[in-house]
């Protein structure tokens, strides 16, 4: 990697764990696009994969479960020179923050979503999160998970999202090149990140994945978002990697003039004289 | 000397526009203003009324007695007719017949529909009021065209009104007054002028019943002062989103209502513990949960006070009329800003709501202090976001604005640097530096407004928004009564200012609280604090505002 501007503390994390590879292709993604770390946000929620900001030598900003995504937005819509980046957890992204990953989609704000999904809560000790598989046993579903698992991806597209992929921690070259897409993507990108979690899911395994796993090739039509309704659709004995969406579209700041056009909103210099003039509303 | 007009209908039967109207000629007249609207909870049907209170002085609240009724249904004359005056009118149309020689059932229906709009029938009963009233039509068509987007429909109701005015003859001489050039505004219009003084860029909401209004004036705005109104996809999402936006450096706001609020309280902690400025407006309805949506209470002060877990440093300022309302907006800009904390509005329906006369705001006054220390940092000198400081307060940079250096802030007890932390010492340091920001804002809190003279048997004791009510009843008390009253009218009101409440207290015989709300919130507040006991309180808790006269009735009784 070279320097390692983006280097900072030791994680907390567990050896083996798919974070440690997704951390370290995000710095090499980050270094490869030359940014400098002030330029740089980092977003998480709360969750193992929430920590993300603390190990990165960025702008940081940890918040609270499920409540990653408002904040980078907003972050982004106040200074739109910032590159915008969350990285959360399949709990706090799907589960807790599954009103904000739905509607954030219809805003189109250009930031970067990585979601670190290992199918199973990990902070709280191995408890069925909303992508695990039905039947999985865990002590708080001792009869195997009854519910269908989401599928974030066909969700995601369903709403009209710009940028849809899939990655896995295993693969780490694939994992950089897709978030390298992902990050200069203009408007809002998902990346959905399989990752075993090496302590609390015995189902989802490295092994497990890496035996299903297999990348999309230069044939495959990103732009057909049916064409990716139905590989997003294909789980189980094969599931693909790649981006399975690419289109740009209208961005938050596009459709506002004043945002798109001239300096960040905290560039701004509030116009007192404009402010005085709405008195003549009361009048 | 001063008149109390209620215009009453069903939802959708156009009450809003006609007191609009009726306001803005009044107040171009010369005189001032106090109205109130009563609305129920649903979009058509119903009852509901608008009281607009006019005369020569200043008015501070509003009054239950009426002398004038406009009556768009039956239902307007039955439900109020008892709280005419004897020598009061109802102006109504001519199907809507009683046997009482107050009532002037006029063609009204009839004259609108020969100008072709039977809908304008609200506008002749103006003319009808105007003409008793003794006043001509000067300045009528000014706030017409105002008032209406359509020429046509504006030069119909100005026909509409010009009928109305040969319908009756003059009751009252005319009062020759000029217009004082002064704003005639509600609270939330007030808070939000005051946001957009303060230099705010991110308001984030979700509707909720009676907040929404500041967010839809910010929205009318928002081209024009090139600012940012999200409407959030929940009130997690809108508190979460201005917490984001002021990280980034903007001044952001929220704001809505106690059960909104409810949702928002983790949040308030996040501010709390990462340290980023804050203003949060809660404009409060009676609850719990839904409650009376429409009308209003002051039940949040003890929630808003103690929400979120954990301890952490916050401000409360009570609202007590728009004026108020604006200056203490810009202020908790500047204090969220240079605390690095959530500073809480907050307000009722009542403010909300309610319109009155006011001078208009001198921007002179407002000052925009963001406290940031880019400039200290350009240099080798290494950025802690949570560096120990004496006062607690620590440096705060804008994230991309000083090359080299990165902020992070985080939810978990973190150390100098942001990273998280669980070292005991650690803890009890950052917990101490986050609490000692309170004692420096200790010593600039407000005290209290207090109303009365030196000498005074009773103390009354209110906050927020009661400030008119008590006000005006202070005033009739002492000019009436032999018993000497006074009132302290709290604005600041987390942490409590406590000097003058102290110093009046010991010389007062009885003290009083006078509350929108059951269990005396205030009272109790002040009792925990200070352990200054009240002997007797009046509280209110029906979703009504309360009046001077209900006031100085219950005081003047139990006397």
């Amino acid at each position: 990697m070279g320097e390692c501007k983006f280097c900072t503390s030791e994680t907390a994390w567990c050896p083996g764990c798919g974070d440690l590879n997704i951390l370290d292709a995000l710095k090499e993604a980050l270094n490869r696009l030359g940014r400098e770390p002030h330029e740089v946000l980092v977003v998480g929620g709360i969750g193992q994969a929430a920590k993300t900001p603390q190990y990165i030598n960025t702008n940081g900003f940890c918040g609270l479960h499920g409540r990653a995504v408002p904040p980078a937005i907003a972050a982004k819509i106040a200074n739109k020179d910032l590159t915008v980046i969350i990285d959360s957890g399949d709990g706090d992204t799907y589960g807790e923050g599954g009103n904000h990953f739905i509607h954030n989609i219809r805003r189109n704000v250009d930031i970067t979503h990585f979601v670190h999904d290992n199918q199973i809560y990990g902070l709280t000790k191995g408890q069925a999160s909303p992508t695990t598989d039905v039947g999985h046993v865990t002590e708080v579903q001792p009869d195997g998970s009854i519910n269908t698992p989401m599928n974030p991806l066909l969700l995601a597209l369903s709403l009209g999202a710009g940028f849809v992929a899939r990655a896995f921690s295993g693969d780490k070259e694939h994992l950089v090149s897709i978030m390298l897409e992902a990050i200069q993507f203009r408007g809002y990108a998902l990346v959905d990140i399989l990752q075993p979690c090496v302590s609390f899911n015995k189902v989802n395994t490295f092994q497990w994945y890496s035996k299903r796993v297999y990348k999309l090739d230069e044939s495959y039509p990103a732009s057909n978002r049916l064409a990716a309704m139905e590989k997003a659709m294909e789980w189980g004995e094969r599931i693909p990697l790649g981006i399975l969406y690419k289109e740009e579209k209208p961005t938050y700041h596009d459709r506002i003039p004043y945002l798109k056009e001239g300096p960040s909103l905290i560039d701004r210099e509030v116009d007192r004289k404009k402010i005085v003039g709405f008195m003549e509303d009361f009048k | 000397m001063d008149y109390n007009r209620l215009i009453g209908g069903a939802a959708g039967q156009g009450m809003d526009t006609l007191a609009a109207i009726l306001e803005r000629v009044l107040k171009r007249k010369g005189f001032e203003i106090f109205t109130i609207r009563d609305y129920m909870s649903r979009v058509r049907g119903g009852h509901n009324f608008i009281q607009v209170r006019f005369g020569q002085k200043a008015l501070n609240s509003h009054r239950d007695n009426l002398d004038g009724i406009i009556a768009l249904n039956e239902e307007t004359v039955r439900i109020h007719r008892e709280r005419l005056s004897e020598e009061g009118f109802v102006i109504c149309d001519k199907e809507i017949q009683f046997e009482d020689k107050r009532v002037l059932s006029l063609p009204l229906k009839e004259t609108a529909k020969s100008i072709g709009n039977v809908k304008a029938m609200g506008s002749t009963a103006l003319g009808v009021l105007f003409k008793l009233f003794g006043m001509d039509d000067s300045l009528v068509e000014d706030v017409l065209n105002l008032t209406f987007e359509r020429e046509d429909i504006a030069k119909q109701n100005f026909m509409a009104i010009t009928k109305g005015f040969e319908l009756v003859e003059s009751k009252y001489e005319s009062i020759p007054l000029k217009d004082q050039g002064k704003i005639l505004i509600n609270g939330n219009q007030a808070i939000a002028l005051g946001a957009l003084a303060a230099g705010c860029k991110f308001y984030s909401a979700y509707p909720m019943t009676p907040s929404t209004s500041i967010m839809n004036y910010l929205a009318t705005k928002m081209d024009e002062a090139e600012i940012v109104v999200e409407q959030a996809e929940d009130e997690i999402a809108a508190i979460n989103m201005a917490i984001g936006a002021s990280y980034a450096g903007v001044r952001a706001m929220t704001g809505t209502s106690g059960g909104g609020f409810a949702l928002k309280v983790e949040a308030v902690g996040l501010s709390g513990m990462q340290e980023i400025p804050l203003v949060i407006a809660e404009i409060q309805r009676p609850g719990p949960t839904t409650g009376l949506p429409t009308r209003t209470e002051q039940a949040d002060l003890r929630f808003v006070v103690s929400c979120a877990p954990g301890e952490f440093p916050k401000m409360v300022i009570a609202l007590r009329n728009p004026e108020d309302a604006f200056y203490q907006t810009v202020r908790a800009f500047n204090l969220a800003d240079k605390y690095q904390m959530p500073v809480i509005l907050l307000g009722d329906q009542y403010l909300a709501d309610y319109t009155t006369t006011t001078a208009p705001f001198d921007f002179g006054k407002v000052e925009i202090n963001r406290y940031l220390s880019n400039e200290a940092y350009t240099g080798d000198k290494e950025y802690r976001r949570y560096e120990i400081t004496e006062n607690g307060i620590s440096p705060r940079i804008i994230p991309g604005k000083v090359p080299g250096k990165v902020v992070l802030v985080d939810s978990d007890e973190h150390d100098e640097s942001g990273h998280i932390t669980e070292s005991a010492e650690v803890r009890v340091k950052m917990n101490d530096k986050r609490m000692r920001k309170l004692e420096q804002l200790k010593t600039e809190l407000l005290e209290p407004e207090f109303i009365g003279g030196e000498e005074f048997d009773t103390l009354l004791l209110a906050w927020g928004s009661l400030y008119g009510p008590v006000k005006e009843a202070v005033d009739q008390l002492n000019s009436s009564s032999t018993k000497r009253f006074a009132a302290l009218v709290f604005g600041d009101i987390w942490p409590l200012p406590q000097k003058l409440l102290t110093e009046k207290a010991k010389n007062a015989k009885k003290i009083i609280n006078i509350e929108q709300n059951a269990t005396g919130q205030l009272a109790a507040l002040i009792m925990e604090e200070t352990g200054i006991k009240c002997s007797r309180n009046i509280l209110k808790y029906d979703g009504r505002p309360i009046s001077a006269q209900e006031i100085y009735t219950k005081l003047k009784g139990g006397m």
